[in-house]
């Protein structure tokens, strides 16, 4: 980022959010680079910007809608970069229709299901290619990250309601698989079916005057940012974004991210010095629990998980994830999944059993943490364990939270500290109201003391995909233990269990690997661990040495490897996660501090960095380039590319993999090895984003007819309902939007912070931000308590009267937004509590990830402390028959209009 | 440096001239109780090099152990990405370590019961064991309404791991996988 002429950070708060990691923008400022906030509320971030730009919370892609139209029609984009790069030249089916033609769904909506049928989204094909027979491919959505940052996955719900869904869960996060990338271009860019032209048209009613009347911000605000990021942006200059929750928490909060990758490749600042997306990741290894992920969707290295009735076989499965003819890496996918199944089933994994990938486990839908939860309100689920998170007070609907706990027959919660998802049965909100009696509730609940950082020896993958590996500094105190020991005495106890079964279901634990090396205390290597997952030759001359790149795997079982892009963390035997080379003694890209996967390049696409001939665009931004000479890539960082590709090479049409990638082709692991402005495949919602507005929203959408995202998932229940939208009749009972967000000296739900006296000093109360205007409207009083009442709950928080929050003019009216830290809860433990901000939140879900939209609700503020008891339920109640919702409010899929 | 306090040296009006702090705010200033005083940086057996455990920065830590405990925690000038910077959570981490209120001991709730007790972590284990293996046959699909293999229980689920070592969510996704247990979810949903 300190490379960057400009830096447009929307959708998060950086500077106070990550605070060492914003003085790489303090240091791009101080070289001269421009620095945009957009963001509802002012903050510190907005402080050290050049420009805060307020904005209504959940209207970026009408913003960044705007931009791309602007940097269209005004010929600013990098033509160069975008026809050599990008699909802008590919034609797409004529079956194709858009949200323009339909007000506001494309082709192949299902109204019954809510789910689309992409196919009328894909490419137009040329003559069909030799070769095997196409088959139906299916997607994984972009990289796109957050801490709601997953990769794909759409579905359909536990239980009852079972639906097929075209979703991104069967997929992991590279491009969506294509038969072939044998497609029709027109580099001239003017057929009226080539991305391009679609583009144009679908966002030429996003113009300046949209953008002021739909998130509140000036014409003249607007254009002073399309010009600093056109200036900031071609060959000589880049441009950066970055985002956090702000965009991934939304009911579109992938589509949000999407918006900004196209802008990104309009500008030419993909895969180049000081551009890119940075997406700020909010825990120490959530970018790790992505890769190797704790997450129902994926394998390791975002393989999916098999779903039943696509994935049924070994052959399915791989066929899924790529086609042989398609370009780029994917391609090796049954290299990388054999070796998985070797990693975990040893000897037992063959060639003759597919390597026991009938062992898998299958999906039927979406199984995300908020499905699991309506399940635990169904008894559907008997035990649960919750890891150092917080879901009483982290996660949405903290009521729904905590009684689907009470459901439980087991519970083990592992953390420092009594967390209120450990103590819920004594001390919730729910206790105090009388809907939850201690005695009444039969959960058997495990505490286990965690280790900390310190406590234990392993690796956190950061924002930047880089792996530090932390050394041991002392052992955990007591009974304390971490993870690693625990589940690993945890497995060989349940396998003792089922020693001798001759169920064929107990073969998966039974043969599993699970021998690691101990030290005198019995503590688990975590060094042993991470070999495993760099993996191993398993025969020839190198049997048992460590593979040094996931090249070197085979689909035929000869090498194994428990997460194919973290091959090479042990290349030649080294741990390569524990470099520690100072950074004061190496350049700024700082290979030797760390390892960043794939094979520790640094910034991804980098081919990009080159002009399709191999010349850096510009010296001043020169990164990666061909070298005539030595005929080899070379540079400041490692190529992410073919390393002896020839950026003249042609690829036979006939063949596919990374054989087919053109020496102009960047984007290696997209099926077509070009940057997608149009996605053909992989985003549930839609190939292009289109504004909706937030389930919940003051304003009714000006662009079309549809309301909100036809595809997001609803659930209609009577404990989940939602304030009436726009112009329907009610809407004035929950008059204003709240946004949640995080505080500098708290961590999310407070179990690492509120526990703490020096953070609980530093910010020891639930507090609201409102503006002078709104306190004046509802005679709110700073440093006096306020009641904030949703659909769902009320919560009280001390008040704080401030210009940070700016009331907005959309379409002639007010718009009043509250700010809300989200990092207290209610419990008896922590040295600080409050109300939690989640409380307030529903559950209505991103179709493309399964996460939340707790960026944006309605609600009303009204001085005073809440109701005490029972009360509290007749206010929420009182204010839920004023407004006449109901469990179908909001959650009708098409808006009913004259479309 | 230090001139005795004790003999005329010690003076302050000398101590200022002696140490050029000619207005008296500096080291002449200084209290023996100061000057005696060593950082804990300094008397700490080894120094250990570490991530912060917060967000996704990863910013450098340098963990000063004495006798086996942890006496402070301070930013690492070697990162290439903090430079030895630390926010008021990476710089509380110390307390996160020797926190008074950090819970060292198994603890369990019986059904209905209205407090904790304390339990062996041994006996624990195993109930968690016995548990386990009991939910997953209770609540164990093999196949679907067509026939299909599901190999699988919905009856057990876990939620966390962004605060994790890869090492360990690794195991975590290898242990639930092959039980079965699909419902495996963390903060990255949220
Ligand atoms: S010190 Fe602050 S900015 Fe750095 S990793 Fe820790 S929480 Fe993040």
């Amino acid at each position: 980022m300190a490379n960057a002429d400009c830096i447009i950070i929307q959708g998060s708060n950086m500077a106070e959010c990550h605070p060492v990691g914003f003085q790489w923008v303090t240091e791009a400022k101080a070289r001269g680079a421009r620095v945009i906030h957009v963001d509802p509320r002012f903050t510190r971030t907005s402080a050290i910007a050049d420009t805060h730009v307020p904005i209504r919370a959940g209207t970026d892609v009408v913003l960044l809608g705007a931009l791309i139209n602007h940097v269209l029609s005004n010929e600013l984009y990098f033509h160069d970069y975008v026809v050599a790069y990008t699909n802008a030249a590919t034609l797409v089916s004529d079956n194709f229709r858009d949200t323009e033609d339909l007000d506001g769904v494309f082709s192949g909506f299902d109204p019954e299901t809510g789910t689309y049928d992409p196919s009328s989204w894909s490419y137009a094909e040329r003559a069909a290619p030799p070769g095997p027979s196409p088959r139906a491919g299916g997607p994984a959505g972009e990289a796109v990250s957050g801490d709601g940052e997953i990769e794909g996955a759409g579905g359909d719900e536990q239980g009852s309601a079972r639906r097929a869904r075209a979703g991104g869960q069967e997929h992991g996060a590279a491009g969506p698989s294509l038969e072939h990338a044998n497609v029709v271009r027109d580099e001239s860019l003017q057929h009226p079916r080539s991305v391009f032209q679609i583009l144009k048209r679908h966002y030429a009613r996003y113009t300046p005057e949209m953008v002021r009347d739909v998130c509140g911000i000036p014409v003249e605000q607007f254009h002073e940012v399309a010009r600093a990021l056109t200036e900031n942006s071609g060959r000589e200059r880049t441009t950066c974004f970055a985002y956090a929750l702000g965009w991934t928490q939304h009911s579109l909060g992938a589509q949000f991210i999407r918006t900004a990758a196209i802008l990104q490749l309009l500008m030419g600042n993909m895969g180049r010095p000081g551009g890119g997306i940075m997406a700020l990741r909010g825990h120490a290894s959530i970018q790790g629990s992505t890769d190797i992920p704790t997450l129902f969707n994926i394998l390791p290295g975002y393989l999916p998980m098999p779903i039943v009735g696509e994935h049924d076989t070994w052959q399915d499965y791989l066929d899924h994830i790529s086609s042989p003819l398609q370009k780029g890496f994917w391609t090796e996918a049954p290299s990388y999944t054999a070796s998985l199944l070797k990693a975990w089933w040893g000897e037992a994994a063959t060639a003759d059993n597919n390597f026991c990938y009938d062992y898998l486990p299958r999906l039927t839908g979406a199984h995300g943490t908020y499905q699991t939860v309506l399940a635990m309100l169904d008894d559907e689920v008997e035990g649960y364990f919750v890891l150092g998170q917080n879901p009483a007070v982290g996660s949405a609907h903290g009521s729904m939270q905590r009684k689907a706990m009470t459901h439980l027959k087991w519970l083990v919660v592992r953390d420092f500290q009594l967390i209120e998802s450990a103590t819920f049965w004594k001390d919730s909100p729910e206790i105090a109201t009388g809907e939850l009696r201690t005695e009444d509730i039969d959960t058997e609940v495990f505490f286990f003391p965690a280790a900390n950082h310190v406590e234990k020896a392993g690796t956190f993958t950061q924002t930047q995909r880089m792996l530090q590996w932390r050394h041991q500094a002392v052992r955990p105190p007591n009974d304390a233990q971490s993870e690693l020991d625990f589940f690993y005495d945890l497995g060989v106890r349940i396998r003792q269990r089922l020693a001798g079964s001759t169920d064929e279901r107990d073969r998966p634990l039974l043969d599993l690997t699970w021998d690691y090396p101990t030290d005198e205390h019995g503590e688990v290597d975590g060094a042993a661990v991470l070999k495993e997952i760099n993996g191993y030759h398993l025969t020839g001359e190198h049997a048992g040495e460590l593979l040094d790149s996931f090249s070197q795997m085979r689909p035929d079982g000869s090498t194994s490897g428990g997460c194919w892009i973290y091959t090479g963390v042990f290349a030649g035997g080294v741990n390569r996660s524990a470099n520690r080379v100072p950074g004061a003694d190496q350049d700024e890209v700082a290979h030797e501090w760390g390892w960043a996967w794939p094979l520790n390049r640094r910034i991804l696409y980098n081919r990009a960095s080159a002009d399709p001939e191999g010349r850096p665009w510009s010296e001043r931004k020169a990164y990666v380039w061909w070298d005539e000479e030595t005929r080899r890539w070379t540079g400041k960082d490692i190529p992410d590319f073919p390393i002896d590709r020839d950026p003249s090479f042609r690829p036979d049409p006939d063949v596919g993999g990374p054989a087919a990638i053109a020496g102009d082709d960047p984007f290696i692991m997209q099926a077509d090895g070009k940057g997608w402005l149009f996605a053909p495949k992989g985003m549930v919602d839609g190939p292009l984003p289109t504004h909706y507005e937030a389930q919940e929203s003051p304003v009714a959408n000006p662009l079309y007819t549809q309301q909100s995202n036809p595809s997001r998932l609803v659930y209609p229940r009577k404990d989940n309902l939602w304030s009436p939208s726009g112009d329907e009749p009610g809407a004035d009972v929950y008059p204003y939007v709240f946004t949640t967000y995080r505080l500098t000296e708290h961590h999310t739900a407070g179990g690492m912070s509120r526990w703490l006296p020096y953070l609980s000093e530093l910010q020891p109360e639930m507090f609201c931000e409102v503006s002078p205007e709104l306190a004046a409207e509802r005679g709110l009083t700073n440093g006096d308590w306020a009641t904030i009442i949703s659909a769902r709950s009320a919560i009280e928080a001390r008040v704080l009267v401030t210009e940070r929050m700016q009331p907005l003019t959309i379409q002639g009216h007010t718009v009043h937004q509250i700010g809300l830290p989200y990092h207290w809860g209610v419990g008896a433990d922590a040295v600080v509590e409050g109300d939690g901000a989640n409380d307030l939140l529903g559950i209505v879900l991103d179709p493309n990830v399964q996460i939340q939209e707790s960026k944006v609700g309605s609600c009303d503020i009204q001085p005073g402390r809440r109701p005490r008891g029972e009360a509290l339920l007749r206010l929420v109640a009182d204010y839920q028959s004023r407004s006449g919702t109901t469990s179908e409010t909001g959650n009708a899929r098409l808006t009913e209009g004259d479309r | 440096m230090a001139a005795k306090d004790s003999t005329f040296l010690g003076w302050p009006v000398l101590r200022q001239l002696a140490t050029g702090d000619f207005l008296g705010r500096g080291a002449a200033a200084t209290s023996r109780r100061t000057r005696e005083q060593q950082p804990r940086t300094v008397t700490a057996d080894r120094v250990v090099q570490s991530v912060c455990p917060y967000c996704a920065v990863g910013c450098g830590q340098k963990v000063f152990v004495s006798d086996e405990k942890v006496v402070q925690i301070e930013g690492d000038q070697d990162s290439p990405i903090s430079r030895g910077r630390l926010c008021p959570k990476g710089a509380a981490s110390e307390q996160l370590v020797n926190s008074p209120t950090r819970q060292t001991h198994v603890l369990y709730r019986a059904p209905g019961a209205t407090e904790f007790t304390r339990m062996d972590r041994d006996e624990a284990l195993d109930m968690v064991a016995d548990r386990f293996v009991e939910s997953r046959a209770r609540t164990w699909q093999d196949h679907d309404e067509h026939g299909r293999p599901l190999r699988r229980t919905m009856g057990i689920a876990s939620l966390g791991g962004a605060t994790l070592d890869n090492e360990e969510n690794y195991l975590i996704k290898k242990l639930f996988t092959a039980a079965g247990a699909i419902q495996i979810e963390n903060q990255a949903r949220i």
